[in-house]
This record gives structure tokens, sequence and C-alpha cells, in this order.
């Protein structure tokens, strides 16, 4: 049971059914934050529905463009024989 | 019960004493003696009485060795657990060494939790830095020897930091007891040594590189000890000794993100984990920053849960090191398909550590993160919000992608030992429990509780935050293929540094050296000729006929003694019986005098 449920994961085959299963889970959380009571407001982004994907979404792109600029620009990746 | 004895010496008397008679047991009977010890453990744990026990009079201090209250016993039950888990994963291997070391390394983490005085503490703080350096160099490779002796340098440095504070600290305040440190007493010098060498332990940055370092040399299982006990005391005595210190607030937020950006270079698995040990501790440094019941609750539970979901993750991974014997993201890919178990159960530590509603992570951090809205400090609750995309985007979606799934290595390893399977499932078990029930986590707590974590809009927006970064990584995945590349970070000043300061002392002032020298030969060496002449003449006349005097003396009274030496054992058995009784008479006639 395991390996099947693994297997979904990894297998090429299920591409198109994974995708749909994500679209399906975005949508409903993006709708259900627009639903559900909000009865802390400590800062401005408690009020605004589908706060967390929006976070979520530029966040992720943000880590991901500061890495890439610290190894290539700033220069810290290095050969991995750099202090041989 | 006598008074000397108490429950709260048990955890760190059982481990260290039952590590230096573990030896004595082989093969089996070792392995059974290795489990036998943690479960002894957990015994003593449920029988501790809260209160400040074994006091002694050390040197004209008093000290109280051991303090049991709610915070060391919360952190007790976490440490006997991963205890206990650690133990069975490592069941499998025959390496006496290894398992000596551990359990030194784990009752020392156990005197500091629950030492009572500074003294006790630093004892264990010592022991754990070289107990610990063992499981980095039992790997007995060139780069995990040399990456131990860096790891050893760091802490012996950060020990003797604390060894100062600590005497500073008794010398100013007249009191070794181990509690809060006021910043006032000696200009903060105590305070800051104190709190530097617990910073340290605590890999907060800059002081981090020593872990991620040292940890992914260390072997697969003594790194899931490292991973669970170091940071973690550093992390509880921090709490006893620095809570609300707000400097700890900016520290602990930029750990977090700066462990989840370096964490994205990574191409080596562990080494990435190691990363995000660095950026989880930061949550905690910034809970105990901000000071209140609610941020010191948070940081305590959050480092219960990470305990045990980051124990996971580095048996994951080690799992897949032990049967591939490859650690870099580039060289493996598509182990799911053998390894759909080890996958699984890896699985569960990312869901805990990204925190996904129903798993630990989700109860624990949201608690920090909610006492820093609480507490109005608005940048921070942002800031550790997006590092928990960033946690879920390397340790949940970039490791497990490249390693289990992504492109096929053609490598087809088989699960890993039945024993590292059990244990990884003891973790997940606590992962799921911790999320599903955290009022039991909660109950244990240092201060009452009154957060709710499962509201509608926590679990949407944490939801929202962990799938659309999984959508961003779908869409930017053809950006993420780890590189064979080692990203520089503050362990460079000690590694090129070093090289740095050699080339330093080779060259520019090696060549003033020789000139200095070139110079002393010309002006200095004749002046010193003709000076040593006159000295050889003054030795000669003066010093000899002196000593030479004194010799013939010596001649003298030797050929005296000799005529008195016979050599015959009787004749000195006799000087000695006559010479006893003699005492003996002296002796009686005194006392018959007194009497």
């Amino acid at each position: 049971m395991m390996a099947k449920l693994v297997n979904f994961f990894g297998d090429k085959k299920y591409t198109r059914t994974r995708w749909r299963l994500l679209i399906v889970i975005l949508v409903s959380i993006v709708i259900a934050d627009f639903l559900v009571a909000r009865p802390h407001d400590y800062n401005f982004w408690d009020t605004i529905p589908g706060w967390g994907a929006l976070l979520g979404f530029i966040g992720c792109g943000m880590i991901i463009l500061v890495s890439k600029f610290i190894g290539k620009k700033v220069g810290l990746s290095k050969k991995e024989n750099y202090y041989d | 019960m006598t008074e000397w004895f108490t429950f709260s010496m048990m955890p760190a008397l059982l481990l260290i004493v039952g590590g230096l008679l573990l030896p004595l047991f082989k093969g089996v009977s070792q392995k059974v003696y290795s489990l036998l010890i943690p479960l002894l453990v957990i015994f003593s744990l449920t029988q501790m009485e809260m209160g400040r026990f074994g006091e002694i009079d050390f040197a004209g201090i008093s000290l109280m060795m051991f303090n049991v209250d709610k915070l060391s016993l919360f952190f007790g039950w976490v440490f006997a657990i991963a205890a206990l888990i650690g133990n069975i994963y490592s069941l499998h291997i025959n390496h006496t060494g290894q398992r000596v070391a551990a359990f030194l390394y784990m009752g020392s983490a156990f005197l500091v939790l629950f030492a009572g005085d500074w003294f006790t503490l630093l004892v264990g703080w010592e022991i754990m830095a070289f107990a610990s350096a063992y499981l980095i160099f039992a790997t007995r490779k060139g780069p995990a020897v040399k990456a131990g002796f860096r790891y050893l340098m760091v802490h012996v440095t950060g020990g003797v930091l604390l060894f100062a504070g600590i005497v500073l600290h008794g010398l100013g305040t007249g009191s070794y007891l181990f509690g809060p440190i006021d910043a006032a007493q000696q200009g903060g010098v105590a305070y800051t040594l104190i709190l530097i060498a617990f910073m340290i332990n605590a890999a907060v940055p800059p002081l981090n590189a020593w872990l991620t370092d040292a940890y992914p040399e260390a072997t697969v299982t003594g790194a899931v000890f490292l991973s669970a006990f170091t940071t973690k005391t550093a992390v509880y005595v921090l709490i006893r000794a620095y809570p609300g210190a707000d400097i700890l607030i900016g520290f602990g937020v930029f750990m977090a993100l700066y462990g989840v950006v370096f964490a994205m270079l990574e191409n080596d698995c562990r080494r990435l984990l190691s990363y995000h040990i660095v950026s989880q501790v930061g949550y905690m440094i910034a809970g105990i920053g901000i000071g209140t019941e609610m941020a010191l609750n948070g940081s305590s539970s959050h480092a219960f849960a990470h305990i045990i979901y980051k124990g996971l993750l580095f048996m994951g991974a080690g799992a897949v090191i032990h049967m591939t014997g490859k650690r870099k993201l580039t060289e493996l890919g598509g182990l799911y398909r053998t390894m759909p178990w080890t996958v699984a159960l890896y699985m569960i530590g990312a869901f805990a550590i990204a925190g996904f509603p129903f798993f630990s992570g989700f109860v624990s951090k949201s608690m920090v993160i909610a006492a820093a809205a609480g507490d109005h400090h608005a940048t921070a609750t942002l800031l550790l919000m997006l590092a928990s995309s960033g946690t879920f985007l390397s340790t949940g979606l970039k490791l497990p992608y490249y390693m289990f799934f992504g492109k096929d290595s053609g490598l087809r390893p088989k699960e890993p030992p039945f024993n590292m399977l059990v244990a990884m499932g003891i973790a997940a078990f606590f992962c799921i429990g911790i999320g599903v029930f955290p009022g039991l986590l909660y109950n244990m707590l240092p201060y009452a509780v009154e957060f709710e974590p499962y509201t509608g809009a926590h679990i949407t927006e944490s939801l929202g935050i962990l799938m659309f970064t999984l959508l961003a990584f779908v869409l930017l995945l053809k950006y993420l293929n780890p590189k064979n590349t080692i990203s520089i970070d503050t362990d460079w000043f000690y590694r090129r540094g070093a090289t740095v300061f050699m080339w330093l002392a080779n060259k520019p002032v090696a060549q003033w050296e020789q000139k200095i020298i070139t110079l002393g030969d010309g002006l200095i060496l004749n002046t010193l000729h003709r000076l040593s002449k006159h000295s050889l003449t003054v030795d000669t006349q003066v010093v000899d006929g002196a000593v030479n005097g004194v010799a013939k003396t010596a001649m003298k009274s030797g050929n005296l003694l000799r005529r008195l030496q016979t050599g015959i054992v009787s004749h000195y058995a006799l000087a000695m019986a006559i010479g006893l009784f003699l005492v003996i008479a002296v002796y009686v006639l005194i006392m018959s005098e007194v009497l």
C-alpha cells in the first residue's frame, strides 16, 4: 500500500492527475480562506483573505532568487575542492 | 531514601556510568544494554520531584548541583525520547566506541539540563563537546577528522568563554546558582561572555559554521544524536539565563532566514538539513528574545517537536547514505521505487518541520509566531512566516525531490535495516501524535497555555503558505537543479583565514625576520664575540676555581664516609634496630613523665 502511494508521487504516468489534484487543493484553500472567521488582527495581513497563498508563492520565489544571488553573484558557491 | 540520593542525578549518572561500563558487554548483550539504559532514564524521569538537590561545599563555594522544575523536566522528556530513538536507530552497528561516546554525550547533556549551579553546568558542557566530537571522528575519513578538529576548536573556545564568564559572574554576585543573569552586573562582561558561549552552541550566525561544517561529516548514527542535543541544551540554558534579552529577537529571525537561504545552495543532503537546524533554532532564539510566557512556551515546545522531527529527517537521510554510500543530491534520485517506507517516514518529518496542520511543527512553531504577533513584533512575525515557506521548500520539496524522485540515478537500494525503520516509525508517531493532540504537549509546558493552534484562519493561512510554495517550486523546478558546489560560510575565516595567516607568517613576516637577523650578524654578533672572550677568562679563573674547590672538599668527605660504609646488610639492619629502639625509648620516657 505504501509503495503504491509513494509511486503515485513518483511515476510519470500520474503527472496529469497530480496537477489536477494540486489545482483542486490550491483553489479549495483560497476559497476556504475567504470563508473562515478571523478573530485576530494583530497585523494588517490578518484581515486579508488569500494572504497565506500570496506569501507562500512570492516568498518561495524570493528565497530562490536571494539564494541564487548569494551563490552566484556574491560568489559564495565554490567548487568542491575549494578548501583542499 | 537517603539525603544524598536524588532522582535528578539519575539520567546523567545512568548514561555516563552506563556508558563507561558499556565496553564490558559485547554483541547482543551490548545492544540490549544500550536500550535498557534509556528506558531506565525514562523511568527516573517519572520518579523525579521538583526542587533543588545535591548541596555541596566546594572550596568555600556553596553549590547546588541539581535543579528540577517544569522547564528542565520538559526538556528531560524529549531528551530521553531522543536517546531511546537514537539507540534503536544505531542497534545494527557494532562499534563500541561510538556507543560509549553517544552515552557520554547524552549523559552530559542531562547534566547541563538538571544543573542547579554554574559549575555543574560547565562540567556537563565540556564533556558534551569532547564526547560529541568523537561521533564526528568515528567516520575515520580525512575530511571528517579535519572537521572534527575544527568542531573541537570552536567548542573549546566556547568553553573557555563560558568558564571566564562564570567566574566573573560568581565573583560579582557571590552566587553560583544557575539562573538569569543581570546585564548591568560588572559592566555586562560576564553577561556578554556567557551569552557568546551559549550562542556558539546554539549555532547563531556568525557562530554557526561549526555545525554545518561538522554534522554532515559525522557517522550516520552519530549525526542523529548530534542533531538533538547540543543546540537544544543551548536553547534551554538561554531560556533560563537570558529570557527577554531583546538582542535575541533580531538574531533569531536572522538565523531563521539565514539557514533557509544557505540550505538552498546545498548539495550535501545532511548539510542541507544542518542549515535547517540553524533555521529552526532561530525560531526558538527569537521566542527567547521576546520573553513573554507564551514565547518561552513556544520556544520550549518548538525545541521538543524539533528534536523529534529533525531526528527523523537525519535518520531518513542517514538511511539513504547507509544504503547507497552517497550523500550528494547530484548523485541521488529515483530511490522511491525501492525505498517507499523511507520516503514516507522522511516525508512525515518534512511535513512536521514545515508545519502542516496535524503535524508537530504546526502546534509549536505557530506558538512562537503568535507570541511575536501578540507582543507587536510585526516585522519579526512576517519574516518568521516567510521562513516557513523556505523550510518546506528545501526540506519538504527540494531534498526529497532530488533524493527520492527526480532524475533516476539508476541506484536501486533496499530499505534500510529494520531497526532503522522502527526508530523512524517511533519518531513519525510522535510527529503526528503531537500535531493531533497538542494538549498532551502543552500540559507539560512550564507556563499555562492559552493558545489554540487549530483555528480556521490559522489552518487556511498555513496551508496557503505551504501549498503555494509547492506551486512555486513546481513552476521554478528547472532553476533548482543541485550543483556540484560547496558554499562558503563563516568557517572560511578559520579555514582559508588560517591559510592567509600562514602566508603572512611565511612571506612578509619571515622576510623581515631574516633582514633583522642579517643586520644582527654584523653589529651585534661582533660585540657578543668580544663579550664572550672576556667571560671565558672570568669563567676559567674565577668560577672554575670555586667549583674545583667545592669538588675537592666533596671528595675528601666522600673518602671519610666510604670508610663508615661496610656494605653489609646486617650492619645496616642493626643500625636501624638501634635507631628504632632509641625512638621508642625516648617516646616511653616522655610519655611516662607526662602520665
